[in-house]
């Protein structure tokens, strides 16, 4: 049976699920003319039938304790359920305006969450307090214009960003106020050295990059972008989307990079909730430490302390301190996983997917030939005669409950098919998907209208995009009467 | 062998025979030597018994105490069903809803939550959340000098100074300028307002209540900020708007706030949620995701992120906002809250909390040493000023278990002895008169 009420459409009027107590403080009422006029429609449930209507809802989602989830450049792996206990304790939950000396706990799991991925970048010193990867983007990119501003250096007003770059990348420039500048792949999506050349010069304030690219590739030229680059006077920022293939093995501060984030909800095994809360740390190396975000956290002596303000930062990015929530997770997982097996999450995570490409390379048009490392990506079918498209492909997988990979993403390939398998996956759920894989690309060759159609045993069917964007009905009241 | 990592050395053989070469090294074997292999010093690994005690340890070096300070986050009530059903894995591990036909839980809790904004906010639409407040209100702005093609906008000094800094930061990459609005007795002096509004200003940014807990009333301003074709953007706690003067019924273009106030717990400040709501005439400027219902081929009610065109993954460069990953988990929290409390739930909060902090002010205000800043009604926070040395109220309260107010003098040294007082519905009579005796007794 499809489920398909709103909240709304259940209840009665008078019913109560909540209870509150009855404390009698006397009689205040608020002055009328501040009082809202207008009545309030919102839900008159009692609590189980709350408890059963979110439990319907979601059971329309796929989770990653369903099946498997290889969504390239999202790095979906096990969400341990100790962080989650752990995320739970009373003690975590104090008011941010606790004095420093009451929370002391909080800000030492702060300060040494700083200080153990600083161990794994190489970057010097971190800030906690953005909220998502785009938020650490953009607060790494106010970083970098501070930087040249507080030098005199007003003519560096662009920002290379590779054509391979996440979408965010051009965004996070401009909406930090800077122009974004394209250069060339090479055919593997790797920075084609002569390109940047080509555009290196005293407007450039620094480039974006992801390494491994977002074709799973390392750029093994990155010390001569980095030393290019830094000749010129720019900066070198790196996006930490793809940070797991590297873990405890390479690391970009040792590559030049002078600014990062890390998508802890990628990397570190944060829940990524349905899209947040997650957050964006941002890492730089030592001699742009003073431009962080305020508030900071400090070790003096014995004691932690949060700084409030001081006269190089960029300033507040956040109302308090960031998710802490989620950096009690990520403390968690970093504890858990320790000094012995950050380079086992690089070695499998990157096995996993060299091991994919290998076995399905017959089926799939595998453009970059080679050793990938997280991730990797086939342009769609090998045998596209009978015009089965990737959207196909991933409408097909859900009939097999599989998560599809990432679609029409890079955007270097017409038919992009990202795969990212990571490092928590058996052989064996390997090993299926791969019989998954090639029994659609058989599907596609002899039977391609059953694709085409595709899927056929989710909640719903392919949907009309269109229709929602032409006449947009956002809100219950926008439906109550269709 | 490590419990998230499954594989066997059989595993790593087989695998490794099939891609073709004989060692997991072999896979870096391009990574220039010289940047292999770093030491680094990080702890061991823990097993989950020595993770607890460890996490244990930290949480008791928090004090456990009870809050009488809110300035932005409020000690609200969480019910026990919200935490049981928000981390469902269906809910909790889920990627953002890029696959609609095995997305539609969470999609239709975005949709249910869109509702929700828009009907405490009366407004048209709702996105599907930001990351705070703050956060929030600087995108309400990046929105209007955008939607208006102009550089200023005028901000009232009765916001929350945390706010301010954040729009601080966020104009000063833009080239944007904020010109503050004065006070008047705690309140935003509407003339003032009048005298620095003009053609040149894309958007007037308020807060009610404001940083100082008074309720402003703006029922009159949209006039002045239409005339100037500028954008009138109010921030205001969600759940106050169950009782409050709604942003819809003072002609808000783009109303904001926190919605932590819709039953998250305090967690040292995040994660919470922002809002951000608008009109129909600028829907199509928003930031963020926002969920539509369409139909499936079958003609089935189905939910789907719509109006993409707007944003960063579509628009690269050309993005007015970069944001992605929101606070869809809390949006669901804030959903089941409003869902469970219902229509007279999250009032009856809202006015306890109301009567809390009203009754806190009455039995300090009959102490010598404490008398309210401001004569102007007031609804989760009060203002009072006292004689008495702030940090010796600080620490008398300490040692009671008790977090005191919080001391404006702070983040500004010219409001030396103001000190911000909060209550909501958790705070028991009890615990409000031992606080007053505590401070009767110094």
């Amino acid at each position: 049976m499809y489920y398909s009420k709103t909240i709304f459409e259940l209840g009665r009027k008078g019913r109560k699920g909540y209870s509150l107590p009855n404390e009698d403080y006397g009689q205040y009422e608020l002055p009328t003319h501040l009082q809202r006029t207008e009545s309030l429609d919102l839900p008159e449930v009692s609590e189980l039938e709350a408890v059963r209507h979110y439990t319907n809802v979601s059971f329309k989602n796929f989770g990653i304790e369903k099946g498997f989830y290889p969504l390239g450049s999202c790095t979906m792996k096990y969400n341990p359920k100790i962080n989650q206990d752990m995320s739970a304790i009373e003690g975590f939950h104090i008011h941010p305006y606790q004095s420093v000396k009451a929370s002391q706990g909080l800000l030492e799991l702060y300060y040494e969450t700083q200080r153990i991925l600083s161990e794994l970048s190489g970057l010097d010193e971190f800030t906690l307090n953005p909220y998502a990867g785009a938020h650490g983007e953009l607060i790494g990119l106010m970083i970098m214009k501070k930087y040249h501003q507080d030098r005199n250096d007003h003519k560096r007003t662009k920002v290379i960003v590779p054509d391979s770059a996440h979408g965010t990348n051009p965004a996070s420039a401009s909406v930090a106020g800077f122009e974004s500048v394209e250069v060339k792949s090479n055919f593997d999506g790797t920075v084609n050295v002569e390109d940047l050349k080509k555009v290196l010069g005293d407007d450039i304030a620094g480039i974006m990059m992801t390494n491994p690219n977002t074709l799973g590739i390392f750029e093994k030229d990155i010390c001569e972008i980095a030393k290019l680059v830094h000749d010129a006077g720019g900066l070198l920022y790196y996006d930490g989307a793809n940070l797991n293939p590297l873990l405890g093995q390479v690391r970009p501060g040792d590559m030049g990079f002078d600014i990062m984030h890390i998508n802890v909800h990628k990397t570190f095994s944060t829940p990524h909730g349905g899209g947040g809360p997650g957050a964006g740390p941002v890492g730089v190396k030592k001699y742009l430490s003073e431009y962080l975000p305020v508030p900071r956290v400090k070790k003096v002596e014995d004691q932690y302390t949060l700084e409030l303000d001081n006269d190089t930062t960029i300033g507040q990015i956040s109302h308090f301190y960031g998710n802490i929530g989620v950096i009690v997770k990520t403390y968690s997982f970093l504890l858990s996983v320790g000094k012995e097996y950050f380079k086992d999450i690089s070695k499998f995570s990157t096995l996993n997917a060299n091991y994919i490409k290998e076995s399905l390379k017959e089926y799939y048009e595998l453009p970059i030939k080679g050793i990938c490392k997280h991730e990797f990506v086939f342009d769609g079918l090998k045998d596209k005669s009978t015009h089965v498209t990737t959207l196909d492909v991933a409408k097909r997988l859900l009939d097999y409950d599989v998560h599809p990979p990432t679609i029409y993403f890079p955007l270097i390939f017409k038919e992009s098919l990202m795969i990212e398998p990571v490092e928590s996956e058996s052989k064996q759920t390997i090993d299926n998907f791969i019989e998954i894989m090639k029994k659609v690309a058989l599907e596609a060759k002899e039977t391609p209208e059953l694709v085409k159609n595709a899927p056929y045993t989710t909640v719903v069917k392919r949907l009309d995009e269109a229709e929602a964007a032409r006449n947009p009905k956002v809100k219950y009241k926008d439906i109550q009467h269709d | 062998m490590f419990k998230y990592l499954p594989h066997t050395s059989e595993d790593i053989k087989e695998m490794l025979e099939t891609i073709g070469v004989s060692s997991i090294d072999e896979l870096f074997k391009e990574i220039p030597n010289d940047l292999m292999d770093p030491s680094f010093d990080v702890p061991k690994s823990h097993s989950e018994l020595e993770l607890r005690r460890r996490m244990n340890e930290l949480a008791n070096k928090n004090l456990a105490l009870i809050p009488f300070v809110g300035a932005g986050a409020y000690d609200h009530y969480t019910p026990s069903v919200i935490r049981h059903l928000i981390e469902r894995q269906e809910f909790l591990t889920a990627y953002t809803p890029y696959q609609p036909e095995i997305s539609q839980g969470t999609l239709q809790y975005i949709f249910e939550y869109q509702s929700i904004v828009a009907e405490l906010t009366q407004m048209d639409v709702s996105n599907a959340s930001m990351y705070d407040g703050a956060t929030a209100t600087a995108e309400a702005m990046f929105m209007a000098t955008a939607a208006r093609k102009k550089q200023i906008v005028l901000v009232s000094k009765t916001m929350n100074p945390n706010i301010i800094n954040v729009l601080k930061t966020y104009t000063r990459y833009r080239e944007l300028e904020i010109v503050f609005i004065d006070e008047k007795e705690g309140q935003t002096d509407l003339e003032d307002l009048s005298s620095k509004i003009s053609k040149e200003v894309a958007g007037v940014i308020l807060q009610t209540p404001n940083y100082y807990g008074i309720i402003e009333d703006f029922s009159s301003v949209k006039k002045r900020i239409e005339e100037a074709k500028s954008l009138f953007i109010l921030n205001q706690d969600l759940a106050s708007l169950s009782i409050l003067q709604t942003p819809g019924s003072m002609g808000v273009d783009i109303a904001v706030g926190e919605a932590q106030t819709l039953g998250l717990p305090l967690s040292y400040g995040g994660p919470y949620i922002g809002y951000l709501a608008t009109t129909s005439k600028l829907m199509r400027k928003m930031p963020g995701r926002i969920c539509g219902v369409t139909t499936d081929t079958e003609g089935k009610r189905a939910y789907v992120l719509t109006l993409q065109a707007r944003e960063q993954h579509i628009r690269r460069e050309k993005a007015n906002s970069n944001i992605c990953s929101n606070q869809s988990l809390l949006a669901l929290a804030v959903t089941v809250y409003t869902a469970v409390m219902g229509k007279e739930g999250v009032k009856e909060a809202q006015m306890n909390s109301y009567k809390a902090t009203h009754y806190l002010a009455e039995q300090i205000n009959k102490l010598d040493t404490f008398e309210l800043v401001y004569d102007a009604d007031f609804f989760k926070d009060v203002l009072f000023k006292t004689t008495l040395n702030e940090e010796i109220v600080e620490e008398a309260l300490l040692k009671e278990g008790i977090l005191g107010p919080l001391q404006l003098s702070k983040f500004d040294s010219s409001k030396k002895g103001q000190l911000l007082f909060s209550a909501t519905e958790k705070r028991t009579k009890q615990e409000i008169d031992h606080l007053v005796q505590v401070l009767e007794a110094l």
